[in-house]
This record gives C-alpha cells, sequence and structure tokens, in this order.
C-alpha cells in the first residue's frame, strides 16, 4: 500500500513542477511594464525602477525563474499593494472561510445527488427520474451567480427567513476562538450554541448555491454509472442468486458504480473552487475567492497570483486524495500498481 | 424403471416471450413446450435468435425490463413461477435453481473476492452462518477442484484465468445445492481442454448429486456428449425435441438435419456438410514449381514483462527469480512452408501465439527476429508500417474473425470491397469498378442489390461474404484467414467454409488457416501445424496429424473435443 | 456456381449513412420531440438576435435617461430600466451578440486545436501523445475558472483575451474526446484492413477515421458553446474582459447585483434569464445532436 501512496506522490510532482511553471509565465506575461503595475500607479519612475529591480525584473529568465522558485519554497508570495501585507498570510487567514463554504456545499451536493441518482437509475423511468433529468438540465444551465442572486432575493428580500448577505457573521456575533478556522466546528468546540446557529444561518445560502451547481455533474454521473453497472454480468449473476435486491445494489451494484463518481469528483472540484469565486462575490464572504477579485478589480496582480497557484497546489492535493480513494475501493489499481 | 410419480422438475407449458422494443412487440419465443425430468440433463440447442437463453431467463424470471411472458405457464416443482412473487422468486433463485452464463470473467463482481462472492449466496439462503460461512466457501472451492483454496479465496476475479472464473461462478451457482442448474453457453470462448474440464466438472458435480440440468448452447456436438435428451430451437419455436442418440442418428425435423449435417465431424467432408449436391469447380493447375510460397524461419515475437505479471506473479507466491525473468516470447522461434495451392491450417488453443504469427505473416506486425519470404523476397525486413505501399502488400491478404469490426461502418459493401482495388489495383474508372465489384460480389455469393447497403443493414453470413470479397479483390497469391468463421452460426458456417474451398481453387491460392476448432481445420486444411506456447508441436498432414497424433498436447486437444455420435 | 446467399434481414429503422438521409432523420428528430424542437426554435431566436440585434431593439441600448431610472418593467419598458434609465430588453438583446462571438470563436478555435492535436495523439501514440498529454494535464492541474482568471488578468482585460483564455480551459477536454476516439479505432478490424488494401497511415485518417470522430466532436461542440457563454458571463460579473457601458448579460448581472438586496429584482433577473436560457438551448441541441449522431449514445 505504501508503494502506491508513493507511486500517486510522484505522478503529482510533474503536476507541481508544471504549475508553478505556468503561474510563473503567468507572472511575467503582464501587459505593458510589470514593474509599473506591481510599482502601483502613482509610482515616480525610481520608484519603479526599484521595484524593477526587487522584482528581479532586470535580471535574465531562467534567473528570475530560479528566484521565483526559492521565494515559493519559503513561502514568499509577495505582498499586497492595497493592504501591504505578504499574500500568503492573507491567503492562509481567509483560507477557512472558502474551505468552510466549499465543503458544506460539496456535502450538500453529495447528500442529495447520490441518493438521487441510484433512485433515478433504480426506477427507470419514474417520476424520480424525469426529476433528476430536469435537474441535471436545467442544472448545467444555471450561472452559479444567478442562482445566488435569485436565492438571496426570494429567501432574504422577498421571504426575510435568512439574514442578509454580508458575510460569515452577523455584525452582532464575534467569531468563535480559532481552533480549525471553520465556525460551525469552533463554536461547537467552544459550546457557543448562539454563534454555530449564526453561522450556520449565514453559511446556509452560499452552501446552497454551490449545491444547486454541483448536482447536476454528480447526479447525472451516478445515474449514469448506476444504471451501466445494473445492466452489467455480474449484477445479472447476483440476480439469479437470489440475492436480495438490497445486497444486490449496495454490495454489488453501488460499490462499482461509485467508482466513476470519485473519478468525477476531481473536475467536479475544478467546477466547486472556480464557482467558490463567484458565490464569494455574491455573498461577500471573506475567502480567497474575493479576495482575489478584490485585487484584481484594485489592478494588485501579487494577491492574484498567489491565488491562481494557492488554489492548483489545493486541487493538485485534492486530486491525488481521489486517487488514493480510487485506489482503496478499487484492488485493479492497487495489485497492478 | 419408470417413475411412480413421473412428473418432471420443470414444465414449461405453451410458453409465449415477446420484448417491447421502440420498433413495436417483438415475440422472441412462441408457445413452447419442454420439460426437465428429476436427474436429467437436457439440451437446448439453436443457432441465433432461436429464443434458447430468453427461455431460460425467462424460466428464472429474470427478462430484461421490456420482456414479459405473455402467455404460458411455468411450473417448477409444482410451483407456479409466472405467478410467483418477487421475493418468493429471489428465495428460489440460488437456492432451488441456479444459472451460469457465458464470459465468467465479467459474471464475478471485480471488486470482490471471490470467496465473499461464494459467502453471499450461502448467507442469503441461510445456508451457513457468520462463524463456519468461511469454512464452507473453502470447501466450495475445493468441490470445484480450484487447487490452494485457502489462497484462492481471498482473490480477485481480474487475477484468475477464465476457467477458474467459471469454476468460481460454477461454485456460487450450486453453493446451496439448488435443484435444477441451467447453463447458458458455459464454455463458449474458453479453451477446448478448458471446456472439457469444466463441462467434466458440472456433470460431476450435477450428477452425484442427482441435480437436473438445462445446457444451452449452439455447439451441437457438446450436446451430444453431456445431454440425455436434447430439444431443438429455431427462430422461437421447438422444431423437434428427442433422446439424444436418436436426435442424432436419425433425427426427424428438416432443420434438426440441416444442423445436424452442418456440423464439422469426423468422417464428413465439406460437400457434406451443405444441402444440395453442387458440382464442384474445376480445380486451376496450380503451378506447382516446388518452391514454397511463403517460408517462415525462426521467426520470434517477444513482448517486455509488464507489471501485472509481476505481481500476479507475487500474488500466487511464484519464486522471485521466475519474476523477473526475461521477456515474454510470444512466438519463440517457428519455422514453417506453405507450397503454392496448399492449405496449411494453424491450430492451438488461446495463447499459442498463432494470431501473433499470422500478423507478422500478413505485415501488420513487426517480428522481434526471424524471417518472413515470400515468394523468394524477404517481406519480413520491410517495417509493417512502410509495407501498405509495397507492391509485395496485393499478394497476401486477410480474412478477418470478425466480420463486423472489419468493416467500416461507413462505408457501403461496395466501398469496402473497392478500396483495396483504388489502392493497389490499376481499375480508376467508376464504371469498371462497379463491374468489379459486382464481379467479385457475384464469386462470393452476394446478392448485387446489397452492395449497396452498410454493414448494419447486413446479416453475419453476408458480412462475412463482403470480408472474402475484398481480400480475393486483387487475386492474391495468398490468404491468411484468422478464425473466418468463429462468429458465425454453424449453418452458415458450413456455407461460407464451402465457398472459402470453392474460391481456393478457382482462384489458384494458397490459404494459412488459423484456428482452434480442429474439426473445421480438418475439413478446409491439407496441411496442419499445432502450436503451444509459441511453439510448434507438431507438423504434418491433416490426416496425419487429426487421425494420429504423434505429439501428446495434440492428442490431449483431439480428445477434448466433443461431438456427436457418428 | 456459388448459391447466392439472399438471408432475409430485418429492416432497420435506423436510416443508411449518407447526407440526405441524416438530414432526413435530424427533421424526424427536431419535430419529433417537443423539446428539442423548443431549444432549435430558440437556437433560432439566439442567432437572429445576434446578427441583427442592433436593428431590431425599440431604444437605444446605451442612451441613458435618468428621469425612467429603476422603473420595474412595464409596457414602455418590457423588462423595465437599470439604475441609469437605460431600457434593458434592448440591452439583453444587444449583448446576445458578444456573448455568442466569445462562445463561437473560443470553440471554433478549441475545436480545431484540440481535435488535431487529440486525434494525432491518440493515432500516432509516440511522442505526440507524450507531448499532447503533458500539455493537457498541465492545464488540467488548475481549477478552470481560476486558470481563466488568471490569463486574463496577466494578457489584459479584452474580449479578445477572454475568447483566448476560454479557448485554453477547453482544449483538455477535446483532445480527451478526439484522443479517446482515435486511439479505440487505431487498431480496429477496417482499419488493419485498410492498411492491407494499401491505405497509408494519413490516409486512413482522413478517410476513414476523422469522418466518425467529427460527429462526436461536434456534439461536444454544441456542449461547450454553453459552458463557454458560462464562462465568459463568469469572468464579465467579477470585472474581467468586458467594462461598462457595454452590454453583456454578465455585467448586467453584475450591475443588477446591487440592487436584489432592496429589490429590483429585474436589472439582474431578465439579463440571467437570457443567459440561462442560451446555455440551455445549446445543452438540449447537443442532446439532440447526439440523437441524430448515435442513437445508443442517449443518456
Amino acid at each position: 500500500m505504501r508503494s502506491i501512496v508513493l507511486k500517486r506522490l510522484a505522478t503529482a510532482i510533474p503536476s507541481l513542477v508544471g504549475v508553478i511553471v505556468i503561474s510563473f509565465l503567468l507572472t511575467r506575461v503582464l501587459p505593458g511594464d510589470t514593474a509599473s503595475y506591481f510599482a502601483g500607479p502613482a509610482a515616480t519612475p525610481q520608484a519603479i525602477a526599484e521595484v524593477r529591480k526587487q522584482l528581479g525584473l532586470d535580471k535574465s529568465l531562467p534567473e528570475q525563474f530560479a528566484r521565483y522558485v526559492v521565494d515559493l519554497a519559503h513561502g514568499d508570495l509577495g505582498n499586497s499593494l492595497t493592504t501591504g501585507q505578504p499574500v500568503v498570510t492573507e491567503i492562509a487567514n481567509r483560507l477557512p472561510a472558502s474551505g468552510e463554504l466549499t465543503l458544506l456545499g460539496l456535502l450538500f451536493a453529495l447528500g442529495i445527488a447520490v441518493p438521487l441518482g441510484i433512485l433515478a437509475a433504480i426506477r427507470e423511468g419514474s417520476w424520480i427520474d424525469h426529476l433528476c433529468r430536469v435537474i441535471v438540465t436545467t442544472g448545467v444551465s444555471l450561472p452559479v451567480f444567478f442562482t445566488g442572486l435569485l436565492l438571496v432575493y426570494l429567501f432574504y428580500f422577498r421571504l426575510g427567513w435568512s439574514p442578509a448577505p454580508l458575510g460569515r457573521l452577523d455584525v452582532f456575533y464575534s467569531a468563535p476562538p480559532q481552533v480549525t478556522g471553520f465556525y460551525l466546528i469552533d463554536s461547537l468546540i467552544a459550546r457557543d450554541f448562539e454563534t454555530f446557529r449564526a453561522a450556520l444561518a449565514q453559511l446556509i445560502l452560499p452552501a446552497a448555491t454551490l449545491a444547486i451547481f454541483s448536482l447536476a455533474p454528480l447526479s447525472r454521473i451516478t445515474r449514469g454509472s448506476m444504471l451501466a453497472v445494473m445492466g452489467s454480468d455480474f449484477v445479472r449473476t447476483a440476480r439469479a442468486s437470489g440475492l436480495t435486491p438490497k445486497t444486490v445494489i449496495l454490495t454489488y451494484a453501488f460499490r462499482n458504480a461509485m467508482l466513476p463518481v470519485i473519478t468525477t469528483l476531481g473536475m467536479v472540484f475544478s467546477f466547486l473552487l472556480g464557482a467558490n469565486v463567484l458565490v464569494e462575490k455574491v455573498f461577500a464572504w471573506p475567502g480567497i475567492g474575493s479576495y482575489a477579485v478584490e485585487a484584481l478589480i484594485a489592478s494588485d496582480y501579487a494577491p492574484v497570483q498567489g491565488f491562481v497557484l494557492a488554489m492548483a497546489i489545493l486541487y493538485v492535493a485534492l486530486n491525488l486524495m481521489i486517487d488514493l480513494l480510487y485506489g482503496v475501493i478499487d484492488p485493479r489499481v492497487r495489485l497492478e500498481a | 424403471m419408470l417413475d411412480i410419480v413421473h412428473q418432471p422438475l420443470l414444465d414449461i407449458h405453451d410458453l409465449t416471450v415477446d420484448f417491447a422494443t421502440r420498433r413495436g412487440t417483438v415475440t422472441a419465443v412462441r408457445n413452447i413446450d419442454i420439460s426437465v425430468g428429476k436427474g436429467e440433463t437436457l439440451g437446448i440447442v439453436g443457432e441465433s435468435g432461436s429464443g434458447k437463453s430468453v427461455t431460460s431467463f425467462a424460466v428464472m424470471r429474470i427478462l430484461d425490463r421490456a420482456g414479459r411472458i405473455a402467455t404460458g405457464s411455468v411450473t417448477f416443482s409444482g410451483i407456479d413461477l409466472r405467478a410467483a412473487s418477487d421475493g418468493d422468486m429471489a428465495d428460489m433463485r440460488g437456492r432451488e435453481m441456479s444459472m451460469i452464463f457465458q464470459n465468467p470473467r465479467a459474471a464475478l463482481n471485480p471488486i470482490r473476492k471471490v470467496g465473499h462472492q461464494i459467502e453471499d449466496v450461502l448467507l442469503r439462503h441461510v445456508q451457513a452462518v457468520r462463524a463456519n460461512v468461511k469454512e464452507k466457501a473453502i470447501d466450495i472451492l475445493k468441490q470445484v477442484r480450484i487447487a490452494r483454496p485457502e489462497e484462492r479465496y481471498h482473490a480477485y476475479p481480474f487475477e484468475l484465468s477464465g476457467g477458474m472464473c467459471q469454476r468460481i461462478v460454477i461454485a456460487i451457482a450450486l453453493a446451496c445445492k439448488p435443484q435444477l442448474l441451467i447453463a447458458d453457453e458455459p464454455t463458449t470462448g474458453l479453451d477446448v481442454t478448458t471446456q472439457k474440464a469444466v463441462m467434466e466438472l458440472v456433470v460431476e458435480l450435477t450428477h452425484a448429486r442427482g441435480m437436473s440440468t438445462i445446457l444451452i448452447t449452439h455447439d451441437l456436438g457438446l450436446a451430444a456428449a453431456y445431454c440425455d435428451r436434447v430439444v431443438v430451437m429455431q427462430k422461437g419455436e421447438v422444431v423437434e425435441t428427442a433422446p439424444s442418440a436418436t436426435i442424432f442418428k436419425a433425427p426427424a425435423h428438416a432443420y434438426t438435419r440441416k444442423l445436424m449435417r452442418a456440423t464439422p465431424r469426423p468422417g464428413a467432408t465439406l460437400r457434406d456438410l451443405l444441402d444440395e449436391e453442387r458440382p464442384a469447380p474445376p480445380p486451376i493447375g496450380v503451378q506447382a514449381d516446388g518452391r514454397p510460397l511463403l517460408k517462415i524461419a525462426n521467426l520470434v515475437k517477444e513482448y517486455p514483462r509488464q507489471g501485472a505479471t509481476k505481481s500476479m506473479a507475487q500474488l500466487f507466491r511464484r519464486k522471485a527469480s521466475e519474476a523477473d525473468a526475461p521477456p515474454f516470447r510470444a512466438v519463440d522461434a517457428i519455422s514453417f512452408e506453405i507450397m503454392r495451392g496448399q492449405s496449411v491450417g494453424l491450430v492451438g488453443e488461446s495463447g499459442c501465439g498463432k494470431s501473433t504469427t499470422s500478423m507478422m505473416a500478413m505485415r501488420l506486425l513487426d517480428p522481434t527476429s526471424g524471417s518472413i519470404i515470400l515468394d523468394g523476397e524477404d517481406i519480413g525486413a520491410i517495417p509493417a508500417h512502410a509495407f501498405a505501399k509495397m507492391p509485395a502488400r496485393k499478394r497476401i491478404q486477410m480474412v478477418f474473425q470478425d466480420p463486423t469490426d472489419s468493416l467500416n461502418p461507413r462505408f457501403t459493401a461496395a466501398r469496402a470491397i473497392a478500396d483495396p482495388i483504388l489502392r493497389l489495383g490499376d481499375v480508376r474508372r467508376r464504371d469498371a469498378l462497379r463491374t468489379r465489384c459486382e464481379e467479385l460480389a457475384q464469386l462470393v455469393g452476394l446478392p448485387r442489390h446489397l452492395l449497396d447497403r452498410f454493414p448494419h443493414q447486413l446479416s453475419g453470413g453476408q458480412k462475412a461474404r463482403v470480408g472474402i470479397a475484398r481480400a480475393i479483390a486483387l487475386h492474391p497469391e495468398l490468404v491468411i484467414l484468422d478464425e473466418p468463421t468463429a462468429a458465425l452460426d454453424v449453418s452458415v458456417q458450413a456455407i461460407v467454409l464451402n465457398l472459402l474451398d470453392e474460391l481456393k481453387t478457382r482462384l489458384g491460392m494458397s490459404y494459412l488457416f488459423v484456428s482452434h476448432d480442429l474439426h473445421v481445420v480438418r475439413l478446409l486444411c491439407d496441411h496442419v501445424i499445432v502450436m503451444k506456447s509459441g511453439r510448434i508441436v507438431e507438423e504434418g498432414s491433416a490426416e496425419q496429424v487429426l487421425e494420429a497424433p504423434q505429439d501428446a498436447y495434440t492428442r490431449e486437444l483431439i480428445a477434448a473435443i466433443p461431438h456427436p455420435p457418428v | 456456381m456459388t448459391a447466392l446467399d439472399t438471408t432475409a434481414v430485418e429492416p432497420d429503422a435506423r436510416p443508411a449513412t449518407g447526407l440526405s438521409a441524416t438530414l432526413k432523420h435530424a427533421r424526424h428528430v427536431v419535430t419529433g420531440n417537443p423539446i428539442t424542437g423548443f431549444s432549435f426554435t430558440l437556437f433560432i431566436l439566439l442567432v437572429v438576435c445576434a446578427l441583427f440585434g442592433p436593428f431590431l431593439v425599440p431604444y437605444d441600448p446605451l442612451a441613458t435617461n435618468t428621469a425612467v431610472a429603476l422603473k420595474p418593467p412595464s409596457l414602455h419598458h418590457l423588462m423595465g430600466t437599470d439604475q441609469l434609465g437605460r431600457d434593458l430588453l434592448s440591452r439583453v438583446i444587444v449583448a446576445t451578440r458578444l456573448d455568442m462571438a466569445v462562445a463561437v470563436f473560443s470553440v471554433a478555435l478549441v475545436f480545431v486545436l484540440g481535435g488535431i492535436s487529440g486525434i494525432a495523439a491518440g493515432y500516432f501514440g509516440g511522442w505526440t501523445d507524450r507531448l499532447v498529454g503533458r500539455l493537457s494535464d498541465t492545464i488540467m492541474a488548475f481549477p478552470l475558472f481560476v486558470l481563466a482568471m488568471g490569463i486574463v488578468a496577466a494578457l489584459g482585460n479584452t474580449v479578445t483575451n477572454i475568447i483566448i483564455a476560454t479557448t485554453i480551459i477547453n482544449y483538455p477536454l477535446y483532445v480527451r474526446i478526439a484522443r479517446a476516439e482515435a486511439n479505440v479505432r487505431r487498431n480496429a478490424g477496417f482499419v488493419q484492413a485498410a492498411r492491407l488494401s494499401g491505405n497509408g497511415e494519413i490516409r486512413i485518417l482522413l478517410t476513414q477515421i476523422l469522418p466518425i470522430i467529427l460527429p462526436i466532436m461536434m456534439v461536444q461542440m454544441s456542449l461547450t458553446m454553453g459552458y463557454a457563454i458560462l464562462n465568459a458571463a463568469g469572468l464579465s460579473f467579477i470585472g474581467l474582459g468586458v467594462r461598462p457601458p457595454t452590454p453583456e448579460w454578465g455585467i448586467m448581472v453584475a450591475e443588477g447585483a446591487a440592487f436584489i438586496v432592496s429589490g429590483e429584482w429585474w436589472i439582474a433577473l431578465f439579463p440571467g434569464l437570457a443567459l440561462m436560457l442560451a446555455v440551455f438551448c445549446f445543452n438540449l441541441l447537443g442532446d439532440g445532436l447526439r440523437d441524430i449522431v448515435d442513437p445508443q449514445r442517449r443518456t
């Protein structure tokens, strides 16, 4: 087993290298004079020259790349122009907000999509099957930011059930003592149920938006995969052996059907991390997505580049975990390594 | 000795099964009557589309969603299966009646240990409890003759061979000691020696337990060898039912007679397979100048060993040195010749290297070493990717095994046949090309109006003819046939084999006929080469090899073939 | 004489391949299913709006009129007006052109680039496969929308760069499809037979394999159009690419977002609905195309 983990880690390395190279190239492709962008619109020519030297832009490209990698290794992603703070620190501070939101959204989505897809496959042609197909077709057509706005309009403005979309907590509450950075978990640890409730109330709409967004691909792949597996030869053998419907569906069909679903999770994560940015803008969520967007508007490029790199590294790590999870379930992958 | 209570175990009466398709209702089985007595082995024989599998699915009530039993009754041990509830059926399946299918590896859950799959059935039908189920499962593995059962209990299907997988499937089916076993083409796709081992195992286990068996097959020889009574089905209807001795010696129905005749068997010639008497075509004077047409010398094909083999070797605890063995030799320094006008059969079981050899002779694959000489020209030296442009290309052509796969789905039959002529021939004008295609179609017995059809609009036999027409379009000197009739029904096979023989004589070609079916090879070939594990183990004239085999392996092969009583 | 094989074959309901037969089947699919018919009509509507939008609108999409700012939908302004008094209906219709243009250009570009490299990689294998695979994997290592953000930020905030970014992020998908199809067919029976008939590799690729792969990729193109529109709108929503006062659906939703919390729902709703309908249309069209191309692949 250990050799497989090591092998998978090894395959992640070229991805990491690629990611670092591309993000380096992106920093150097900025239109116009990179130095003046980083120096800011009000900088004097001397300041710009100083920044150019600081950024090492007067050196050759390979040297710049080497410097870039060394800086990365030290955790230096540059400083934000608007706040003056190191990008790395700001990203680290904001990461839990995005993480909590995305994870909750994904959990909601899985909790609905997987049972829906399975039921739709088992009861082909029933109302559940049609519901599933409608969800899939409309779900992939809905722009995620639009869904978010609709939910805000409906549940905040019209119905008044949700609090104002102004961030993680209402003004009257303060954040629980930091353990994980996830307000839900931290407030439970601190036994502060009021804060837990408040944090959850703020989380519901944005998480629901993300969930609605991921519902479509997840239920589609679950339904498709389950249908394919239910028609397979080994399920026929299981039925011919008289195994109970529950055993046939859960032990035989479901586990096999989950394999393509796990593979698709990688793609779903890719979409989610992107959708995160949009949802954070709609709900004024203080995560890394809105951090990047604010920086973009202010033409502050260091945070944006740091954001792209951080997300890519996170994504590589997520894909690695998905690969390992797949290997746990499918012995063919394990034993043929 | 008469049974006092002569009641059949399974009684199918006036059964009709239909399917709802997009084109309306299709009747797969029509008003059939079949009965199986206790302890009896019944064979259901038929070609594709006969409805034999559908019948068994209907009995087990595992029909597709679109299928239903329209009329008739199915009674098992006095119980009306048609009226039984889903729950009752699920109870009976596996415990009273079970089924084994074709393609054993696909029939097993790929991510579940085989031992656990056996246990699932035992626990479901309360034949064991958690405490002793593992022991019982291992015991059953022993009964189906799986070596090292304690170890193999933990194996996954992908780690086992086809024959072993089928034994596991049999183990699952017989675990709860049912009264009836339905075997639906259980040995199709398995090697003939494995086939024999599997059938003997089934017979041994079922006889020992007094079980009834239904054996569904297209192979008459198999039915003859292992069944007490035989039912013949055609297009959804039962045409004849008789004890197996009678049906093979004195078949009553015309269709049964046709099937019997068409089955390759010892003592029959090619002509005997067909319905009518037809005059033999005039033989072409073959230029026997003593020089071999194709000469293969020390041909070798090696493949580097893959990781899977290593880990599998480790799983079965072979010595470490074996796991690091040199590259795998698919073809291990073989040499043979094909003379002009000669038909050479290349036989062996799967993995023996016959297909690899034929691919190299075709120049679709490059050998690792050795020479391939066609009429004095060293064609082995020309790499495969460059050979298409060589003039020698038109001298060797091939007829493929799968007629569907070997035809471009977007080309009409005429276009497919014309392809080699366009590329390598000298006919360019449209009308001349069309005339040539029509000539070829006539030669292979393809009606002219089918030339403009696409593959999905042609039957298996018609597609096979298109493939043959394409292969002979340029009058090649050597045609390699890779199991050309394996995918065809036995009656169609008889016609195609005769066609191939006629064409050979008429056009003066030589054949290299690759097959696993010794009977077919006997009919079509003068000279036979037997391969095993990449080597030639025996070679000689067809009579010699098949009637008086020298090598032990050849003897084993011949003994394993089931055939109807002569 | 060899006896003729007159085995009757069941007449197949599926029509023969060939242009006229395909068109006939296409018409059958479009008219048969009401939803496919609906999406086809919608598609025509979108094309009309994109091509002739500016001539069809009742008001100048850029004309401001603060007197009628923030008015809800009425007979004068069917979709209401925004905070600067501009007619929303006109803006929504005119915006069709920009979003459609971005989608069409990027999909066409990625079809050609991804198709060629994918087919070459799948058919020839070896170095081509490794190179294309590396490139594809490197792009896929990023969450795609994030990468698009990064590219547009780096290259500059223009519509052209949105097209480039969309092309790049869709490249791996096309490569994967083209590669898989070419790879499966590389050693298929009929391809081997073509080699035996004296066809060179390039000729086989062009005359035998490409005609089979093209329809499959065209289905994907329709689906990607929808995704490209969403992508462009998303980028515009966060302020990349399109600048005000250019009418574009994404940027209009962004402008309307601020007013949702105070109840002026129409400013964000109508452009959002337009987005949704456009994407929906392309997705359904893709499903319909899939039915025309290969009915057995229906999901």
